[in-house]
């Protein structure tokens, strides 16, 4: 189950992307947090222990919620809008 | 006179939106550098995009005051040099590096206002990097500028004014709050009626939150200690001990914080000296009430200076600002800069209240397990702190960051440096001024590696009226 839950923008026009290959659907004014909080439980895997993580202070400062694009580029999610084809890589350790 | 260089404004919360506001008034055309794509800071924070809800419900009795600061910054437009969702990482010698969609400005600047702002206060405890656990900060950021919930079932833990305001308002958001759980005793709360004289509508509207969570039948705990987030895969409880018992509830969400603490890193880069403050329990810059910090033409407002909230962060602002044109030989109000200080006094009487009310849980350090990880960055725990701790014979913060990399992860300790601080004072028997504070270095923040440079080597904007 996901970890966030939409309580308004529900009908806002939809935005794809893909969460480790896997087609997704986030909603305009999502940031990348957001978007695959609403689809997933973890945005990334501790590169030391490798346990899940899914953002902390949401606000950029942590720096818990960083994750991978498919080209190597790394956002982090919560201060990352979302954007139509952005193809986020979660299972490799970021 | 000899054109002299624009003044730099960072944050466009409400310190930084009311500094922009005076010195535009007095005919200055200031940079205001934020990393938010939109104004408001975290307090009054705004959505990416219009999500239909009305700013009543987004920001709940201070509605007024949000959308006032908004207003107020969009007739700033063209008047003063706004770089939203950039994030200045570098200050050296009058000029700032700041980067902005992988482009990197250097801003020569005359006068600098920081308002940099605060995060939430942590300190580590087992499970807290479960997903589902965020700060109260986070989960507010979640409902109000994202429209969604941390869970279904949702816990709200720590303490400090924000725990009950979170709360309240996922209550109000029709989210099934499980319960509040304050570390501080009932019997704190009591000071609150020296509060009632001093800002009523702060401690009743308080009052009415935590009145109407007990009736929704939100479980209120005071007093609560050896709080476990517990789960596998995410957080799906909360144990704790409460009233001499032991406690535990079923969750899927938690938010948890214990007040704030300031951004300081920015004042620290800029050469300020600080000193300990023992209300806020952190090393905080040196500052007047003016907002003049040590250093000639450095200002320093908002909760990134001292914890005191909204109220404060406005009144601080625009006193920053009036101290900066004074600075300049240039006229200013005396008599609204006089009035700004008596609010700021005011307010600061009230921090004194809500401190008391919600106080630091001292017994942290030493409840807390070695098995539980101090700094969720580079999964350091206790245990390993504490024995660095003993095997160096520290006692020194920029040290036991050196021997066991604390504070040295991705988020600089901004999460870690309060609870390592205070793990520190308590094994070493010191108090919190004497084991120094982490200093600060550049990049702040992670900066990418491959920066371009703009096309200006030094961005040198004039005030052309002055």
């Amino acid at each position: 189950m996901p970890l966030l839950h939409r309580l308004s923008r529900i009908n806002h026009a939809a935005v794809g992307f893909t969460l480790d290959g896997v087609a997704c659907e986030g909603r305009a004014g999502d940031t990348v947090l957001t978007a695959i909080l609403c689809n997933v439980e973890r945005v990334r895997s501790s590169e030391f222990g490798g346990a899940p993580r899914a953002g902390f202070c949401q606000m950029g400062a942590c720096q818990d919620c960083w994750v991978q694009c498919e080209g190597g580029e790394r956002l982090r999610a919560c201060s990352t809008p979302l954007t139509e084809g952005m193809r986020i890589v979660t299972t490799r350790r970021a | 006179m000899s054109a002299r260089r624009n003044p730099l404004i960072v944050g466009a919360g409400p310190a930084g939106i009311r500094a922009a506001q005076a010195l535009v008034r007095a005919g200055l055309r200031p940079t205001l550098v934020d990393e938010a794509p939109r104004c408001g800071g975290q307090i009054y924070r705004q959505p990416l995009v219009e999500d239909g809800r009305a700013a009543r419900v987004r920001y709940g009795s201070e509605a007024d005051k949000a959308e006032r600061l908004h207003r107020g910054f969009a007739a700033l437009d063209g008047r003063i040099d706004y770089r939203p969702q950039a994030l200045l990482w570098n200050l050296r010698d009058g000029v700032a590096d700041i980067t902005r969609d992988g482009v990197n400005h250097r801003i020569a600047h005359d006068g600098l206002i920081l308002a940099t702002g605060a995060t939430d206060r942590v300190l580590p405890l087992p499970g807290w990097t479960l997903p589902g656990v965020f700060t109260l900060g986070g989960a507010q950021i979640a409902l109000k500028a994202q429209g969604c919930a941390i869970g279904t079932r949702v816990v709200f833990a720590g303490s400090g004014p924000l725990l009950y305001l979170v709360a309240w308002q996922y209550l109000k958001a029709g989210v099934r709050v499980a319960a509040v759980l304050d570390a501080a005793p009932l019997s704190a709360k009591s000071n609150l009626w020296r509060g009632l004289r001093l800002a009523p509508a702060i401690v009743l509207r308080g009052l009415r939150m935590a009145t109407e969570l007990k009736l929704s039948g939100t479980g209120l705990h005071f007093g609560v200690t050896a709080m476990r987030m517990e789960g596998e895969a995410r957080v799906e409880r909360v144990a704790f001990r409460a009233g001499g018992r032991a406690h535990n509830i079923a969750c899927d969400g938690i938010g948890y914080g214990l007040n704030l603490r300031s951004e300081t890193q920015l004042a620290d880069l800029a050469g300020c000296a600080f000193h300990y403050d023992a209300r806020d329990r952190a090393h905080l810059p040196i500052r007047e009430i003016s907002g003049r910090s040590s250093v000639a033409g450095v200002y320093l407002a908002g909760d990134g200076a001292r914890i005191a909230g909204a109220d404060a962060a406005e009144a601080a602002g625009e006193r920053a600002a009036l101290a900066l044109l004074e600075d300049r030989d240039l006229p200013f109000d005396r008599v609204r800069a006089a009035a700004l200080e008596r609010t700021l006094l005011r307010i600061d009487g009230v921090r004194d209240v809500l401190e008391a009310a919600f106080p630091y849980p001292t017994h942290w350090a030493g409840d807390i397990a070695d098995e539980t990880l101090l700094c969720r960055c580079e999964e350091i725990s206790t245990g390993e702190a504490r024995q660095a701790i003993k095997d160096f014979a520290l006692i020194d913060i920029n040290r036991l960051k050196a021997v066991s990399r604390i504070g040295m992860g991705r988020c600089q300790g901004r999460v870690c440096a309060a609870a390592a601080a205070e793990l520190l004072a308590r094994e070493t028997g010191r108090d919190g001024a004497s084991i120094g504070r982490l200093r600060a270095q550049a990049p702040i923040k992670p900066i990418p590696l491959a920066l371009m440079t703009s096309d200006q080597p030094n961005e040198e904007q004039h005030d052309q009226a002055h």
